[in-house]
């Protein structure tokens, strides 16, 4: 049976600039077999719900590096389950201290990747977490 | 990230040489090699302060005047930010350089909706003049430059600035700031635009046109090839975009009737130092060549003071790491050494422990006593561009310039800076680099010491001191808008937004508008406010 190809938002929320990761995760994901849709810079966390409805996307991968991870990923995370969505996963990258690893976890994040983090070991997680789904 | 490939054999011997920005080096250079290139003096170096100005601008460089230090710096209020300003102004820096929150620099109050989580976190928040004389508080305007890192509002800041100086009693002429104010480079590496692209270039050029005239101590704008090299652009990339953005707003203010050599002179530029010495300092010795032929060969400009290539000339972030991160500060004494060799006139470095934070008082004054050291202790005072004459650094020098000159024609097939950012044409060519190069450094085909050589068993990341988030800042800074926007005169502000509306609107010089309004203590979010409604918002091609 031929696997679905796994669709990933990559999106960058909030008023932070810096793409070079998410664009060098989106270009490695879809190397690595998957769809994979880009948002552009300054998303609301609303937009990116709309958007992740609109592309019926399996999964949401943010990129923040401003430092602003746990207050946007709460945000993120209590929309979605407003509306609905909690089927989609939600992975996060950027400049993430260690510290804060578990805090996101707790919170609902499937998968922590900060910058630096080999191309193998997101794309695997990011194909457990779809297996899993 | 941006170090050069190497081909070895199986004892460790180097086989082969290539620079990021395409150039292949020999295990020896010779006067033979100079013939090679056509190498003469005269018209490829010229003494230094003689153009083409490739040794120095200035005939005796470091000799006259060490360079100035410029720290980027500010986080959380004001009051915050002014603290960190004295201490390093007391440690010998001599130049400031603001760091704007988020919000402001994408043009939010710090009670908007869109500023929440960013208050003070990135940046000093400023929401209006009250914010500008709170920060330079006890800062002398007329003997100080303070270097603006803004730029989609970069003429809301300079307005602002001005407002202060007069509120300070300093004749405006006398005032130096620096914002950055290069709009293109947003676009394509650092992302804190707003506008589409032409109304944002028609904002660069009001501020030109207008600075030139009434603040001639100003440098209206920083030209950043520094971005687009993080963003993953080759060395001889960087340079040939800032001098394609350069062309565009030259460009723009040109078409206003007014000549290039009546402003170009203040340009200044904001390069990035890392990745292999050699390379970069080739690339600062052709990129200061080029600029002056530029201007002269295609902008028709005589004057000499007009054709320098004026730089801040700053240690990359991008070749630090988080892991092992005291290398950092080796990394960047290497990185301040390639940018003396270079004759910077002004230059800075990203902190030891940036990768993660905001830079600690410790981990900025060690930046700072890098660059003393350089200057005061280890020689690099004692004579100008002392590698002129190499048959190596001269050889490769020639190189870089054909190199740069390849990669602005490519740009200029596309139809230039403008057409090449608005298609995405760039953003797309960077990213794919970068792409490129992260796969080189997980494989280990780029070398980064401590990174994927040389690594420690302790793979924890080490105990770094986090500066933190302080949100007593943000709420004290709420308070104060909160408290302004009732003291102040809302009748003038009001006033002065509906000028602001139509002079947009019209095609007026936007800088005297935002003067008046800054002078009324109207706010950030209310004057961008207006520019987002005549102007509306960029729509990016978001390619990759």
């Amino acid at each position: 049976m031929p696997e679905k190809k796994i669709k990933i938002l990559i999106a960058k929320p909030g008023l932070d600039g810096h793409d070079r990761g998410a664009k060098i995760v989106a270009l490695a994901l879809r190397d690595a077999g998957m769809e994979v849709v880009y948002t552009g810079l300054h998303q609301t966390v609303e937009q990116i719900v709309n958007t992740a409805m609109q592309e019926a996307v399996d999964m949401i991968g943010l990129s923040i590096m401003s430092g602003a991870h746990l207050p946007i990923c709460e945000k993120l995370l209590t929309l979605m389950h407003a509306e609905n969505m909690q089927d989609i996963a939600v992975v996060v990258g950027g400049v993430i201290p260690a510290r804060d690893v578990q805090p996101l976890k707790k919170l609902g994040i499937q998968g922590v990747f900060p910058g630096g983090t080999p191309f193998e070991v997101f794309i695997n997680e990011i194909n457990e977490i779809s297996n899993q789904q | 990230m941006g170090v050069a490939k190497y081909t070895k054999n199986e004892k460790d011997a180097i086989q082969s040489v290539e620079y990021q920005s395409g150039i292949q080096i020999k295990p020896v250079y010779t006067p033979a090699d100079l013939e090679a290139v056509g190498f003469d003096y005269a018209s490829d170096l010229g003494d230094p302060g003689e153009y083409p100005f490739t040794r120095s601008l200035h005939p005796l460089g470091y000799r006259s005047r060490s360079w100035t230090t410029r720290q980027y710096t500010g986080f959380g209020t004001p009051e915050e930010t002014n603290k960190r300003f004295k201490y390093m102004i007391s440690h010998g820096q001599t130049g400031l350089n603001v760091a704007f929150d988020l919000p402001t620099q994408m043009g939010f109050d710090s009670d908007d909706p869109q500023a929440l989580g960013e208050v003070g976190r990135v940046g000093m928040a400023v929401d209006s003049l009250r914010d500008f004389e709170i920060a330079f508080e006890g800062i002398p305007l007329d003997r100080i430059g303070s270097g603006l890192t803004i730029n989609a509002i970069a003429c809301i800041m300079l307005a602002m600035y001005q407002a202060l100086a007069e509120k300070r009693g300093y004749p405006i002429d006398r005032i130096s700031a620096t914002p950055q104010n290069d709009i293109l480079k947003e676009m394509i590496g650092r992302g804190a635009w707003i506008f589409p692209v032409d109304h944002g270039v028609r904002l660069v050029g009001d501020s030109i046109a207008y600075s030139m005239k009434h603040l001639p101590r100003c440098n209206p704008v920083s030209i950043c090839g520094y971005h687009i090299r993080e963003s993953g652009a080759t060395p001889a990339q960087e340079i040939a975009c800032a001098f394609e953005i350069a062309k565009a707003y030259i460009d723009n203010v040109t078409a206003r009737g007014i000549p290039a050599h009546d402003f170009v002179g203040r340009f200044s530029f904001n390069l990035n130092v890392f990745g292999n010495l050699w390379e970069q300092i080739a690339k600062f010795r052709a990129a200061r060549k080029l600029w002056a032929k530029i201007l002269r060969e295609e902008y028709g400009i005589q004057d000499k003071k007009k054709l320098f290539l004026r730089g801040l000339f700053g240690g990359g972030g991008s070749g630090l790491t988080k892991e092992q991160p005291e290398n950092n500060i080796m990394r960047s004494a290497f990185y301040a050494l390639g940018a003396a060799l270079s004759g910077a006139q002004t230059t800075a470095l990203c902190s030891f422990d940036e990768a993660y934070t905001i830079p600690t008082p410790r981990a900025a004054l060690l930046s700072l006593r890098t660059l003393e050291i350089i200057m005061d202790e280890v020689g690099l005072r004692d004579t100008v561009d002392p590698l002129a004459g190499s048959y190596f650094i001269e050889t490769i020098t020639k190189q870089m310039e054909e190199k740069i000159q390849a990669e602005m024609a490519a740009i200029q097939e596309v139809g230039g800076m403008v057409a090449a950012v608005s298609s995405g044409f760039i953003q797309r060519k960077v990213a794919q680099q970068a792409y490129e190069f992260e796969k080189g450094l997980q494989s280990g085909e780029y070398v980064k010491v401590g990174l994927n050589k040389y690594t420690e068993d302790d793979d924890v990341v080490p105990e770094v001191d986090l500066h933190e988030h302080n949100e007593a800042w943000v709420d004290l800074q709420i308070k104060r808008l909160a408290d302004l926007k009732q003291s102040r005169d809302n009748a003038a502000v009001k006033n002065c937004l509906h000028d602001l509306e139509k002079g947009v609107q019209k095609g007026d010089n936007v800088m005297p508008l935002l003067v008046a309004c800054c002078r009324e203590y109207t706010t950030v979010g209310e004057m961008t406010a207006v520019l987002r409604q005549v102007f509306g918002e960029w729509q990016e091609p978001g390619l990759f």
